[in-house]
């Protein structure tokens, strides 16, 4: 792609705060979506003379919906907590990365509009104005910002910056400059039933393609079935699962599992696809939209459980919020609701993470495994944001960390973790999660790899560590792409199931 | 969008270069757009953009890579049916950079 040229950053032996030179990414902006794109999401395509009304009027409609918006915007006292925590700043050393300043964004514009003191002596109180240029910098560093929620951990206060991100873009759909790369996805995953646009004919295609290589590979019949009434688990997994290099490898190794646990299992044309752009963008509706097609699949096809594939975002949806939005979980007591709890089998956890589903078959002996298939492996883990920070795995506290990890020490004998300040709830971004995966942005995206690349170094020198495992399409495809501009291997970052799908016995 | 002029053709691309109207492909074009992705064509990137069309006008998407890889391993020998040798000839990436070429959308997603 003719992407302008920018310089890719050194990794040194530690993770350094820079200086900072200001107003060094202004310029990054992804494209802005059109009018055919805009319009399917009933929004404006381009600015109208009322923009700045409709701004704050969103605004005041978002603080009301969501009282933790208005509370962080109020909570803030300037600490310098949240200054050296976000991976975009510390790649970019633009100071409007750091979230403090990604938040005052819109403090400004909150405290000038919404607070007396701001309304009657802004400049006492820092409020500004709502002007054009502060709508720019809005669509600059709202889509600079993954939210990734690693600066929450570390606030006194707890003000989650991705909320104000998600309202941010909120606004900014609403006055017609919406990002094209995410909302030309929630419209695809609307109208064809997954991110990637892949009609059910070509997704049956392809699957048949993939069940002849395993038998070609195994000599085992391994199925992957599509669209079957009656399978005992419904399972849901990002659509870059079926298309793309290195994330097919987990799809082959979540069929597998099923095949060797001889549990039923099928895949939906209707609902395939587990992520949820709507997660984005702080709009309720959308993300409730996108989740519904899972539920309609799941009460179509009559399964007893709902598992997630390899995805971030899918996750936390599904575990924080498919329970309100669609009543999988629990709470919900429309008739839908009530039908898809008597038909879910309550024994097993609704939804189920594939990492808890296989870690559980291996432990309790119902699949066997052989770790020396990877022992040409050295294997690291990346935690995945929204797995680590945004949700749980499993029966205890920080089982999204235990789980994956367990699992991937029974099917793999060489295992070190990166540095601690890097992992768990501690864990930076890939730098291409929160709609930033897009060629526009390649530049934000390679910069903000950054701290995460230095921790992989580190761990590659001092254990020769040549694979890095996530557990998300967005991490596997961000990585692919900006690791070897690092000097690393493309092919040293899979799935957890990638590893799976190696050791695993079939017969 | 922006409009470019291809052998003597007004041709329609979006932002990222990519064709706007399918039916306005032809050789010429394709040309152009490996020229600007700097990609040289050789017999074999033209066995991989041609398949990208088969499959497109049965499918109406791109193929996903394993369909890919196996499809060129047929036709050029199972040492190329691979993603490497696929990234060799499109290093950007074999779904993005041959998809601009082969004159099909971008393929979106977590890819």
């Amino acid at each position: 792609m003719a992407a302008a040229e920018f310089d890719i950053p050194e990794i040194k032996d530690d993770i350094e705060v820079p200086r900072l030179r200001e107003g060094v990414m202004a310029h990054a902006k992804s494209f802005i979506a059109g009018e055919a794109v805009q319009s399917f999401m009933g929004y404006p395509h381009e600015l109208g003379e009322d923009w700045k009304e409709r701004a704050l009027d969103k605004m005041g409609d978002l603080l009301g919906k969501y009282r933790s918006l208005k509370v962080f915007l109020d909570a803030c006292v300037h600490c310098g907590a949240c200054t050296d925590k976000c991976h975009y700043y510390l790649g970019t050393s633009d100071p409007k990365n750091m979230p403090v300043a990604r938040q005052d964004l819109m403090r400004q514009v909150y405290r000038r509009y919404f607070t007396p003191a701001g309304k009657l002596f802004p400049k006492l109180v820092g409020a500004k104005d709502l002007t054009k240029e502060v709508l720019d910098d809005w669509y600059s560093y709202y889509y600079q910002c993954s939210e990734c929620r690693r600066c929450s951990v570390f606030c006194p206060y707890g003000i989650d910056t991705a909320e104000i991100t998600m309202a941010g873009r909120e606004i900014l759909n609403h006055v017609g400059m919406g990002q094209k790369y995410s909302n030309e996805i929630l419209g695809k995953v609307q109208k064809i039933g997954n991110n990637l646009g892949l009609p059910g004919p070509a997704l049956e295609d392809t699957l048949e393609g993939l069940a002849e290589d395993i038998e070609a590979d195994t000599g085992v019949a391994v199925k992957m079935p599509l669209d079957v009434k009656g399978a005992e688990v419904l399972l849901v997994t990002p659509s870059a699962d079926f298309f793309s290099e290195p994330h097919v490898e987990s799809l082959i190794g979540y069929a597998k599992v099923f095949h060797a646990a001889g549990i039923s299992w099928t895949l939906s044309s209707h609902a395939s696809e587990a992520g949820n752009f709507g997660l984005f963008d702080a709009n309720y509706d959308v993300m409730r939209k996108v989740a519904m097609r899972i539920r309609d699949a799941a009460l179509e096809l009559g399964v007893k459980r709902i598992v997630v594939g390899e995805c971030g975002h899918a996750w936390r949806v599904a575990y924080s919020f498919w329970n309100t939005l669609t009543g999988i979980g629990y709470g919900g007591n429309d008739p839908f609701s009530i039908e898809l709890q008597k038909q879910l089998d309550p024994t097993y956890p609704q939804p189920q993470h594939i990492c808890e589903l296989t870690n559980d078959l291996i432990k309790s002996g119902k699949i066997k495994v052989d770790p020396s298939a990877n022992d040409d492996l050295v294997v690291t883990y990346h935690d995945s944001c929204n797995v680590a920070r945004a949700s749980r795995m499993g029966t205890e506290p920080g089982g999204q960390f235990a789980i994956p990890r367990e699992l991937i020490k029974s099917v793999a004998n060489n295992f070190h973790n990166m540095a601690d300040d890097t992992i768990y709830e501690s864990t930076f971004c890939c730098g291409g999660g929160g709609g930033l995966l897009t060629d526009d942005l390649m530049e934000v995206r390679v910069k903000g790899a950054l701290p995460r690349a230095t921790a992989l170094n580190n761990v590659v020198k001092e254990h020769q560590v040549n694979f890095m495992a996530t557990i998300c399409a967005i991490c596997k495809a961000q990585f692919t792409k900006v690791l070897p501009k690092y000097g690393f291997d493309m092919g040293m970052v899979g799935g957890v199931h990638q590893l799976v799908s190696k050791a695993i016995k079939l017969d | 969008m922006p409009m470019v002029n291809i052998a003597g053709k007004e041709v329609e691309v979006d932002e990222e270069g990519y064709l706007v109207d399918l039916s306005q492909w032809n050789e010429d074009v394709a040309k152009y757009m490996a020229v600007e992705e700097k990609v040289e064509m050789t017999e074999s990137h033209w066995e991989v953009v041609n398949f990208l069309r088969e499959y497109y006008a049965e499918y109406q998407i791109a193929p996903a890579v394993r369909v890919l890889t196996k499809a060129i391993g047929k036709k050029l020998g199972p040492e190329k049916g691979n993603n490497k040798y696929l990234y060799e000839l499109f290093p950007y990436g074999p779904a993005k950079q041959a998809c601009k070429i082969a004159g099909l959308p971008k393929p979106t997603g977590c890819i």
